[in-house]
């Protein structure tokens, strides 16, 4: 089970330490450096590193370092999945996940990882649970608590520990009783040289934020379900409603939480809003090349596709780009080469484009690999995939909630190849 | 105000300034110095010697206060373990209190406190805390049971903790059901033969019933625990699928690849015609799938794992190729891990998109990703035939990029393309001769180099070529030398005439300048040779070469089988069994798929050990390959320890000194092997005979002419703990010469040679009288049998049991030990009959402590056919009596080492018991000679 836990900061800093069992002494994480500087870059440190005696299992979120020591045979993804928690904690407690906010809040720091982990094993991970534990740092609460004496620290076993429902909390009361739900949309795809797709698929969330007294009980359907074959499911969700009736039954926990994720793969479902038309050449034996985008909307669904923005990870030996835009602006970082061109809106009477000279360092041979373009967009009102909700019903209350849904569809990985 | 204002520290000595704070009157001030106190702690800093102080603000009603201080106490108790023990009174009455929140957060804390003198304290209110009326403080209890039992493992098992922990795998809260079980699984890790989680279907009936309502993590340890059960047929084997498949819908990541685990095992017992075993295939693909989406730390494990699943069950992810293509900014360990499994899925269907791909990829930017992407290329040449050609073109596409790097390994990989397709493509000789001086990897000149020798009748400046690497010989690395050495000779048998002056400067280089031994020798072999009988020389260096295998990199099918039971864990990061890298090796059970139990398929798997077995009848391995010297010579030096040590004096069997005692554990008579498929689940039908009965035959046909009696082959060496040899053999004795009849079967897949092998000294002097003639290589999945004869002239040690075995096998891959328990019969000589008075002389003279008296049931022979049945195994009848209606046989035997055995043999008409007594100068030989007597007469 998780031994230890280290936190580490970009500069190679260990600014935090939790133990569960015994100490294990900060020199393990030499081997964590060791692994880092090897890798080069942050982001290619291997997840999972041997050492000697322990095993270092770490993630990379938010430019931290969370490393885990291990000392038996435990499943990497549970250790994974846990540091992810933890993380997600953090970011819940103090609206961001970064060394500052760690250190501000140190000891809370320590008194959540105490109850979230004991001797290796998780014990309450659940944001509901650990709240009525840990009360969360408010700046009128510090006032407050100075001024009476009383601690931020629940003296009462939480309601939801133990009971079948562990992830809401008895006697929640609001005066608003609101229910709403995003349906976010990422589209991951891959579109080869000649404009045609390699790959395509939809990530979709079904995000909720529920204020609701009570214990409601809902049920939510869908105009089509069926597009739905690929879910993972809150514990919160009763399966075999799901699978006898494609209806999503569940007592939802109290505030915001991600319902259920999705996957849609078949390539004749997955649209792709935007076409790229490009192209950048380098001459041989001179210092120049030429560099043309457009971008152009395509199978949109008559929707505005609005917040574009194209980075390109130009080769190393560029110096420089001089470019001109119809729309929007463009920068280009010399030092890590990246060209970010901010696009904005597309209109199709005029379409953006990209155009100009690239400086190559002089007498460095033509480079070979040609960039990707990733592409960001978003696209409101719509999912992409066409999931529609149909109703959301209510049990158990007697009261009459607001409810709401939106839709989003956003570019996830979305690369186009030159 | 923030905490970073803890941090703050002053000139005067923080410490100093803490402790002051600590004693203050006012409560806010206390905490906020335990806060200090704390925030130190965090980052390492040492803070022990405030012990005193803080501990004495334990006692309060603040909680955050308490909770503070447990911090504390946890980190440092072990640094002051004096100290600590002011702390026993307020926690074991903190275990009393009503709060169920504060007994629990008391009982937690104490476990974590390592120090000895608290454990003890600590048991009372465990106890309390384990039949807690609230389930919370349960299940807090329950994980506190395996901290003692890290910190105190006798110390457990003597207050009955682990029985208790048992009986909360039937608790009514799902919760304290699955921290039990996570318990038991961290207890049972390191008491591998415990038996603690004891699955029988009523347990796991609870544990599928715990599974639907506990937390995400509860359902990761049941499932790892379920997945440990073997069921008892297909049916209870697909009810279980059943309810553990809604696990794959899990938004937890661990909780998917546990339930993945599970299925995967016991998907091994369903027969592949039955519908569900289709339908759950389907149902596998879309979870792993999903994991792929998750964060990249999570996809790298999932493929590590999945690259596992593909291999076992292809079929599985077979259309889902694309999910498998790298995206741009994947992070490399991601990347190279898809681009193993898309090779692996590469297939007929799909190879021009994954052409297509890998050239995308070979113009990336990260020099290791490309690398792999052209090699990626030439596999998928040798995999899937009709591609061959469209992948040499793309190869020929990257060499004129001129990329170095690209061009080395293009050139390694066409070599294999060589030898897979002969005399196909080897119109691109010409375009690979021209990236010859780039070359400055020892890889890719040796593949060049070897392309040259190989074709050096179609290169018309093939001399030219290798003369060039000539110049720096010395500088090259020994792969290189190697290679140049034999393309060189290549090129002398085809081109004799222009070469000769080549081909004698590289033999001087190779065999006198070089101290290489390697080099010097394949030098000497190549000189001799070419001067003694050139065209055998022609024969032996141009002979035509095996074909390559298509699939490379495969992971051998047992070990494969053995980590498909390890998904999700380090194992299968790794992709090696646990007992190859977990500390200490502190006991790893070897884990087997279960055997599939629909009877028409039951020959297919009798050598994987189901846990049918009883104790006992498997052959022990000796573990741990690793800890003994891989060295046969040093057997005797240090012997392999397998179960009980050794005695070390080493003992002369002539006098009769054999005292020792010790024989009792051997009661369950293990010196005869029961055939393999008494292993096999009851639950098999019938129609296992049919594989078996040719054994039998052979070996009754042995049987029947000379008489003693031959056991049935039984696995000594499973493949899966010797790299894929499998050993299984058997003992007889012909007409005065014993014999060791064994089978080899090479389950792995590359061949195996140069078999050798060496007994450990044994009790009687054991020893292999000829080496192991093993003729021709064996070719994977071939078996060979081989009767190894034996002498009794061999160095003599006692060993514990009186007949056990140690063997070492070698093969070209390693060396393996076994142990074996060989039946006592074979020693018995065949003048082993006494003259009556001599009988009689002897048995008064032996004392009567001496006798042993054993009862042999289910025999329903008469005296005759017992007298002749034991007389084909040199048991003598020396006298026979009628007494009372009772038939008595007074038999005698002799051993190799000269110890006569005296017996009497009682047997009553229409009583299938009879008795027997021996007596014997060696009173330790007589457990085993009763038990030969037991297989005789029932065989």
């Amino acid at each position: 089970m998780i031994h230890s836990l280290f936190l580490i900061n970009c500069s190679g800093d260990i600014f935090l330490e939790k133990h569960w069992k015994s100490v294990v002494s900060q020199s393990v994480c030499d081997y964590f450096f060791e692994a880092q500087e090897k890798a080069a870059d942050v982001e290619n440190v291997p997840p999972v590193i041997s050492t000697p005696h322990h095993y270092l299992i770490s993630i990379y979120r938010d430019k931290l370092f969370f490393v885990s020591v291990i000392q038996t045979e435990v499943p990497p993804l549970f250790v994974i999945e846990f540091l992810h928690r933890v993380a997600d904690t953090f970011q819940d407690y103090f609206g961001e996940c970064s060394e500052a906010a760690i250190k501000d809040n140190v000891v809370i720091v320590y008194e959540l990882l105490e109850e979230m982990l004991d001797n290796g094993f998780p014990l309450a991970t659940e944001s509901n649970i650990l709240k009525e534990l840990i009360k969360p740092p408010t700046i009128l609460r510090s006032v407050v608590n100075s001024i009476t004496g009383s601690s931020n620290v629940g003296d009462t076993l939480p309601t939801g520990q133990l009971s079948n429902i562990p992830w809401r909390r008895a006697g929640v009361k609001y005066t608003n009783n609101e229910a709403y739900f995003d349906v976010v949309e990422e589209i991951d795809a891959i579109i080869d040289k000649s404009g045609s797709t390699v790959f395509a698929e939809i990530q979709g969330v079904i995000d909720a934020c529920i204020k609701l007294s009570g214990m409601p009980d809902l049920s939510l359907s869908f105009m089509n379900p069926r597009l739905l074959d690929d879910v993972s499911f809150h514990p919160c969700i009763r399966f075999k409603r799901w699978e006898s009736e494609r209806v999503l039954s569940f007592i939802p926990p109290d505030g915001n939480f991600r319902l259920i994720s999705y996957r849609v793969s078949s390539q004749n479902l997955v649209a792709i809003p935007v076409y790229v038309k490009h192209s950048i050449s380098f001459k041989e034996n001179s210092s120049c090349g030429r560099f043309d985008i457009t971008i152009g909307p395509k199978q949109n669904m008559g929707k505005t596709i609005e917040g574009i923005t194209v980075t390109v990870h130009m080769p190393k030996v560029v110096l420089n780009m001089n470019l001109t835009t119809t729309q929007g602006s463009y920068t280009f970082d010399p030092v890590t080469k990246v060209l970010t061109w901010d696009v904005g809106k597309i209109t199709p009477q005029k379409l953006p484009s990209l155009k100009g000279l690239v400086n190559l360092q002089s007498g460095a041979p033509k480079p070979e690999e040609n960039p990707s373009l990733n592409i960001q967009f978003k696209i409101q009102q719509l999912a992409i995939s066409g999931l529609k909700v149909n109703r959301l019903d209510m049990y158990g209350e007697k009261y009459k909630p607001f409810k709401g849904v939106k839709y989003v569809t956003k570019a996830g990985k979305f690369q186009v190849r030159t | 105000m923030t905490d970073s204002k803890y941090f703050t520290t002053t000139k005067k000595g923080e410490i100093f300034e803490l402790k002051a704070e600590l004693n203050s009157d006012k409560k806010e001030k206390k905490k906020e110095a335990v806060k200090k106190v704390i925030a130190s702690m965090t980052v390492g800093k040492d803070v022990s010697a405030l012990f005193p102080d803080v501990v004495n603000c334990m006692q309060t009603d603040n909680l955050e206060l308490k909770k503070l201080v447990y911090l504390y106490l946890m980190n440092y108790a072990k640094s002051q373990p004096d100290m600590a023990i002011m702390a026993v009174n307020t926690f074991v009455k903190d275990c009393e209190d009503p709060n169920p929140l504060i007994r629990a957060l008391a009982v937690r804390t104490m476990g974590c406190i390592r120090v000895d003198k608290i454990t003890e304290y600590l048991c009372e209110p465990l106890r309390k805390c384990l039949k807690d009326e609230d389930p919370y403080v349960r299940k807090t209890a329950a994980v506190c049971v395996a901290k003692l039992h890290d910190i105190n493992a006798q110390l457990v098992e003597d207050q009955g903790f682990l029985d208790t922990l048992k009986d909360l795998i039937s608790d009514s809260n799902p919760m304290v059901v699955a921290n039990a079980v996570a318990a038991l699984s961290e207890i049972a890790e390191s008491h591998p033969s415990s038996n603690l989680l004891d699955l029988n279907p009523q347990s796991i009936n609870k544990l599928l019933t715990a599974l639907n309502e506990c937390t995400e993590w509860g359902q990761i340890f049941i499932l790892d625990c379920l997945a440990n059960y073997t069921p008892k047929d297909d049916r209870e084997a697909q009810s279980i699928c059943e309810r553990v498949t809604p696990r794959l819908s899990h938004a937890n990541s661990a909780v998917v690849l546990s339930a993945v685990k599970v299925l995967m095992k016991f998907m091994e017992m369903l027969s592949k015609d039955l519908d569900y075993y289709g339908t759950l295939l389907k149902k596998l693909a879309p979870p792993l799938v999903t994991l792929l989406s998750a964060e990249p730390e999570l996809q790298y494990v999932a493929l590590r794992n999945i690259n596992l699943i593909v291999q076992k069950r292809p079929e599985i992810l077979k259309h889902e190729m694309k999910v498998f293509f790298v995206k741009y900014n994947d992070p490399i360990y991601v990347k190279l891990e898809k681009l193993d499994i898309m090779i692996r899925l590469a297939s007929q269907a799909n190879i021009a998109q994954v052409l297509a791909e890998l050239k995308e990829y070979a113009t990336e930017v990260d020099v290791d990703f490309v690398r792999k992407a052209v090699r990626a290329i030439g596999r998928c040449a040798i995999k899937v035939e009709q591609s061959a050609e469209r992948c040499v073109s793309t190869l020929l596409d990257l060499i004129q990029t001129k990329v170095n790097y690209v061009v080395q390994e293009a050139i390694v990989v066409i070599k294999d393309i060589f030898r897979k397709y002969p005399n196909k493509y080897e119109s691109v000789i010409a375009t690979l001769c021209e990236n010859l001086d780039s070359l400055d990897e020892p890889e890719a000149r040796a593949a060049m180099i070897w392309i040259v020798g190989e074709y050096a009748e179609r290169i018309d400046n093939a001399d030219e070529l290798l003369e060039s690497f000539l110049e720096g010989f010395h500088d090259e690395s020994t792969q290189v030398q190697l290679q140049l050495l034999t393309g060189i000779v290549k090129l002398f048998l085809k081109k004799p005439t222009e070469t000769q002056e080549l081909v004698q400067q590289v033999l001087s280089l190779a065999t006198q300048d070089s101290d290489n031994p390697d080099l010097r020798d394949r030098g000497y072999i190549y000189w001799r040779l070419l001067s003694t009988d050139p065209v055998a020389a022609k024969e032996v260096v141009l002979a035509e070469k095996p074909l390559i295998s298509e699939e490379t990199d495969l992971i051998e099918p047992t070990l494969l089988d053995e980590l498909i039971c390890y998904i999700g864990t380090l194992a299968s990061v790794y992709h090696k069994p646990p007992s190859a890298f977990v500390e200490g090796g502190r006991g790893v059970v070897h884990k087997s798929l279960p055997p599939r139990t629909a009877s028409s398929e039951s020959a297919e798997s009798p050598e994987t050990a189901p846990a049918g077995a009883p104790p006992g009848e498997q052959p022990d391995v000796i573990p741990a390959q690793g800890d003994l010297l891989g060295d046969l010579l040093n057997l005797d030096l240090g012997p392999p320890v397998s179960g009980p040590p050794l005695t070390t004096s080493s003992v002369q069997m002539g006098a009769v000194d054999l005292l020792g005692g010790g024989l009792d554990s051997l009661i369950g008579g293990t010196n005869f092997v029961a055939p393999p498929t008494a292993a096999v689940p009851a639950s098999l039908g019938a129609p296992i005979g049919s594989g078996l009965s040719d054994l039998f035959d052979l070996t009754s046909g042995v049987g029947t002419l000379s008489g003693s009696y031959v056991a049935p082959k039984a696995v000594w060496l499973p493949a899966m703990k010797a790299k894929g040899l499998e050993i299984s053999g058997t003992f007889t004795r012909q007409v005065g010469s014993i014999s060791m009849d064994l089978q080899l079967t090479n389950k792995a897949l590359q061949v195996m040679t140069d078999f050798a092998i060496q007994f450990n000294r044994n009790s009687f002097g054991l020893a292999p009288a000829a080496p192991l003639q093993v003729h021709a290589p064996l070719s994977p999945n071939q078996t060979v049998e081989i009767s190894l004869p034996l002498s009794t002239v061999g160095s003599v040690m006692k060993m514990e049991p009186l007949n056990n075995l140690q063997v070492a096998v070698k093969n070209n891959i390693d060396v393996f030990y076994f142990s074996t328990l060989y039946p006592l019969h074979i020693l018995f000589v065949e003048d082993g009959k006494m003259d009556r008075q001599m009988f009689l002389a002897t048995w008064k003279d032996i004392p009567n402590e001496n006798e042993a008296q054993f009862q042999i049931r289910d025999c329903p022979l008469n005296a005759e056919a017992v007298s002749s049945k034991l007389q084909s195994s040199n048991i003598f009848t020396v006298a026979k009596r009628n007494v009372e209606g009772q038939d008595m046989l007074y038999q005698s035997l002799k051993l190799t080492n000269g110890i006569w055995v005296l017996a009497e043999l009682r047997i009553q008409p229409g009583n299938p018991s009879c008795m027997l007594s021996l007596k014997c100068r060696a009173p330790e030989v007589s457990q085993h000679v009763y038990q030969a007597y037991e297989t005789i007469l029932k065989n």
